[in-house]
């Protein structure tokens, strides 16, 4: 333990402060071999070290206390708990009863809260009801009681195969919104080998969802290659080939010998063969599919693609900094490109376990039903790690699923999810202002009693000899 | 190579005449994307020919003179303007060859040619009426220039603005309400800019004060103000229809400019949100390059560093730009509810937010080129409307990809040239 207080012009040790740049796998000081990029010169700069050497052992459990608190997994849950209530103030805000009893809130202010009370926890005991456990059918059996369960996965389903589309992106510093036109892509492309060909049970669903993830590929590789070899804005160009996809897509479904189904004029597809549609794991009551296996190995692989494979190494390297991936050799644009595959494909699978495990009646132009926008938002609450999007893939399904009964039993608009979610990630984003209203301490930044004791050190080592330092705070 | 020495002493030999090595750029692109647009009109004008006369009504009533009809035949049309089309390409790749620089002309003409050369092609045998073609494009290009405007001021600014299509869809909802329960239309026009401001401002502190990835910030407010709007109109509006029928703004038809023939009724047949549009780009145009305000602006969006070495106060200043650039496009919101439409509709944007966002990008980040860009999406939008009614050889979903085609041609650098300001999109973080 460092008995001295450090000052900012001491030297800083190797190691002991958190890299900005992106650390290397190991945890050990990098040897510099070429001339140091920016990023390495002007890393300690940027983060001041958070210092816990110096804290006194009686400070210990404050400290580890700071680091709780400042960790990302309590920035993840204050930021969802702080969303749920903005959600509940909209609720109470806009029911019916409330606004009535509000009239004369000074006259019998019981009868406001009790409505507002109503209000809120009738909504978020249906959303609970809806996604996890179903206590007004306990009654029932067992399997009534943990249906919203499986409902929940069926619904996070495609949320966790789009998350990774988006996380994988990321990982490699790009930010890919064209979910949506990869998945319509998808969904096109699994439908027409769903409803246009005939082949055995297990092979055909299997056939239509690895062209799904094809043509989803395809779709995110033009963006890619946009980005690589001309420079264009990835995020621009996936805006505008979501439209360019929606339009096409549309087209095709109205236009009769393409994606029409002939016996109707509505610009609808045939319904899925029996053959062609993901197969239920559990069977009746239950309607959760066997699309969850696929998302679980879809996550499985891509934690191994980003953290353990050759490619995964060049994908973090490029995303840390592409100047150094570039002058240690590795093909930038062609990384580029090749994570805007990946992130296609992710996207397709989602897409077309849409057409083949949600929507098997025919679908429309609708049939990316948003997730390629909701993958946003589970990709960074996940922190675009490939289980981190699992959870929170998981986490938003439930929203969804809950969302329904909700609307359905209480009569909020499941549009509430989407503001609750919009907010989750809003306070993700910016741990700051999370911290600042649970007045939380922010790391870099020393407690109040850290700044007292420096001060009466400093003033002390003003007035004394160094040698007598230490102990004698006040 | 640290030290600087003399030229001769690398090279001992001595020339007697040196020639000079001019570099000479010579620019492809333009050439290639006319002959790819020649190409096209090629196939569909001549090869997939229509026989039959187009008559374009040139006349509306109202005019101070009434215009014949023009009538085209649509094959020979057709062949004429492919050939002057192909005259233009060659005129360009010659220019290009010699690396001389043509002007402004060749894009417009080339572009009206075409569009004229469609029209005959695609109305063969109906009866498109132009005026009514141009009051459409009008009507459909104002929220989408107000919402050029907002993304101008913003990523001018350094901030990019995503937040568009919120910042549009929140003034129309918040205008509808307001108007309604004022029973001012004014009042409702100014609710809605503070209603987009604040949308702006909600960006504003995330990118600036938080330094969070502004492309983020962006989409997640779309999603929210979608959200938030869709909840309200579902658990409010819909119960209460009182709250969603505002007064609509009258049209005030200018005297005499009314009645210019083919341009009257589209320019000066409209309400007090359009006449103030006619003002506010150019307002905007010259401040951007003619003020301080304007010259600050630009500077903080370009180098922030140096902005704030000589004391310009980044921080502030873009938090209020990106508010104001809110502001201008919460016209464009309330254009929607108390102009065009009367009435809150679920998600009534419809993505033109990202189209106004488009156009920034294809208008080069110039309020007038921005202008230019909306109006040119608004017409595409139009015309696909107008050819919906007629019964259009062309699906109309190709018509309505136009512009998202066009900004991604713009973006890869094959219709003009796309440079965004340096710093946009980059928070500032003071040393």
């Amino acid at each position: 333990m460092n008995d001295r207080p450090r000052d900012a012009d001491d030297p800083i040790e190797p190691g002991a402060q958190p890299r900005v740049g992106g650390s290397p796998d190991s945890g050990e000081s990098p040897t510099v071999v070429h001339a140091p990029e920016e990023a390495e010169v002007a890393a300690p700069a940027v983060a001041p070290p958070t210092d816990d050497r110096r804290v006194d052992e009686d400070d210990v459990w404050g400290s580890a206390f700071r680091r709780i608190m400042s960790g990302n997994l309590v920035m993840a849950l204050l930021a969802i708990l702080t969303s749920l209530v903005v959600g509940g103030i909209l609720i109470a805000f806009t029911d019916e009863r409330v606004q009535e009893t509000s009239g004369y809130f000074f006259a019998r202010p019981t009868d406001m809260l009790a409505a507002v009370w109503d209000a809120v926890f009738g909504a978020y005991s249906a959303l609970f009801q809806g996604s996890i456990l179903n206590f007004s059918r306990a009654d029932a059996g067992f399997a009534q009681l943990i249906k919203p369960l499986t409902d929940t996965l069926n619904f996070a389903t495609p949320l966790i195969a789009a998350g990774l589309g988006v996380a994988i992106a990321f990982r490699v510093g790009l930010f890919n919104i064209g979910g949506r036109g990869q998945m319509l892509w998808a969904a096109a492309a699994a439908g027409w080998v769903g409803f246009s060909f005939e082949l055995p049970p297990v092979l055909h669903v299997l056939v239509a969802i690895a062209v799904g993830i094809v043509a989803g590929a395809i779709w995110g590789a033009v963006a890619g290659a946009l980005k690589a070899y001309t420079g264009a804005h990835e995020v621009i160009v996936t805006i505008m080939l979501n439209f360019v996809a929606l339009w096409f897509i549309t087209w095709m479904l109205r236009t009769p010998g393409l994606l029409q189904n002939s016996e109707n004029n509505n610009p609808i597809s045939p319904p899925m063969p029996e053959s062609a549609i993901l197969a239920p794991i559990f069977g009746p009551p239950f309607s959760l599919h066997w699309g969850f296996v696929l998302s679980v190995a879809a996550v499985v692989f891509c934690s191994w693609l980003i953290n353990r494979s050759n490619l995964g190494f060049q994908f973090r390297a490029v995303g840390y900094n592409a100047s150094a991936a570039l002058n240690a050799g590795m093909d930038v644009k062609r990384i580029t490109m090749l994570a805007m595959l990946f992130a296609g494909g992710f996207m397709g699978l989602a897409g077309a376990q849409q057409v083949t495990g949600s929507v098997t009646t025919g679908f429309t132009s609708g049939i990316d039903a948003g997730i390629g926008f909701d993958a946003i938002t589970v990709a960074l609450l996940g922190g675009s790690t490939p289980w981190g999007t699992f959870f929170a893939g998981l986490l938003f399904g439930a929203f969804k699923a809950g969302g329904f009964r909700m609307q359905a039993a209480e009569g909020v608009p499941i549009d509430i999810i989407l503001v609750v979610q919009s907010f989750i990630v809003l306070f993700i984003a910016a741990p700051p202002l999370v911290r600042a209203m649970f007045g939380l301490p922010q790391p870099g930044r020393k407690s109040r009693r850290q700044r007292r004791d420096e001060a009466a050190l400093r003033t002390m080592t003003e007035q004394q000899p160094k040698t007598e330092q230490k102990g004698e705070q006040a | 190579m640290t030290t600087q020495q003399p030229v001769d002493a690398q090279a001992p030999t001595p020339v007697e005449t040196i020639e000079l090595e001019r570099a000479v750029v010579k620019h492809w692109k333009a050439p290639i994307s006319y002959a790819v647009l020649t190409l096209v009109a090629l196939i569909l004008m001549v090869v997939l020919g229509r026989d039959g006369d187009a008559t374009l009504r040139l006349a509306s009533r109202g005019d101070l003179f009434a215009l014949p009809d023009a009538v085209l035949p649509a094959r020979p049309t057709g062949i004429v303007v492919v050939i002057l089309l192909a005259a233009l390409t060659a005129l360009s790749f010659w220019a290009a060859a010699t690396v001389r620089r043509l002007g402004i002309w060749l894009p417009i003409v080339f572009g009206l040619l075409f569009v004229i050369g469609f029209l005959s092609w695609s109305g063969a045998g109906a009866m498109i009426p132009i005026a009514g073609l141009l009051f459409a494009t009008v009507g459909l290009s104002v929220p989408l220039i107000f919402g050029a405007m907002g993304g101008v001021i913003s990523e001018r600014a350094g901030v990019v603005n995503i937040a568009i299509e919120a910042q549009l869809l929140g003034g129309a909802f918040t205008g509808a309400v307001v108007a309604s329960t004022t029973g001012s239309t004014i009042v409702g026009v100014l609710a809605a800019m503070v209603a987009a401001a604040l949308v702006s401002m909600v960006l504003a502190v995330f990118a600036i004060r938080y330094f969070v990835e502004q492309v983020i910030v962006g989409v997640v407010l779309n999603v929210l103000i979608t959200g938030l709007t869709n909840f309200l109109y579902s658990s409010v509006l819909t119960d209460n229809p009182a709250l969603n029928s505002p007064e609509r703004l009258p049209k005030l038809p200018i005297p005499i400019l009314e009645g210019i023939p083919l341009l009257g009724p589209a320019l000066f047949r409209q309400s007090i949100i359009v006449y103030a549009m006619y003002i506010i780009v150019p307002l905007i145009a010259w401040g951007l390059f003619k003020t301080t305000w304007g010259l600050r602006l630009r500077a903080i969006g370009e180098h922030p560093l140096a902005a704030d070495t000589v004391g310009i106060k980044v921080t502030r200043l873009r938090f209020w730009n990106v508010t104001l650039a809110g502001a201008v496009a919460g016209l464009g919101g309330a254009y929607f509810t108390l102009d065009s439409n009367g009435a809150f509709t679920r998600e009534m944007t419809a993505g033109l937010g990202y189209i106004a966002l488009a156009a920034v990008i294809f208008g080069q980040w110039h309020p007038i080129k921005a202008m230019a860009a909306a109006l040119l999406f608004g017409f595409a939008s139009a015309l696909q409307q107008t050819l919906g009614a007629i019964g259009s050889p062309v699906p109309s979903e190709f018509m309505l990809m136009l512009p998202y085609i066009i900004t991604i041609l713009a973006v890869a650098g094959f219709i003009g040239q796309s440079r965004a300001p340096a710093a946009s999109g980059k928070p500032y973080i003071k040393q």
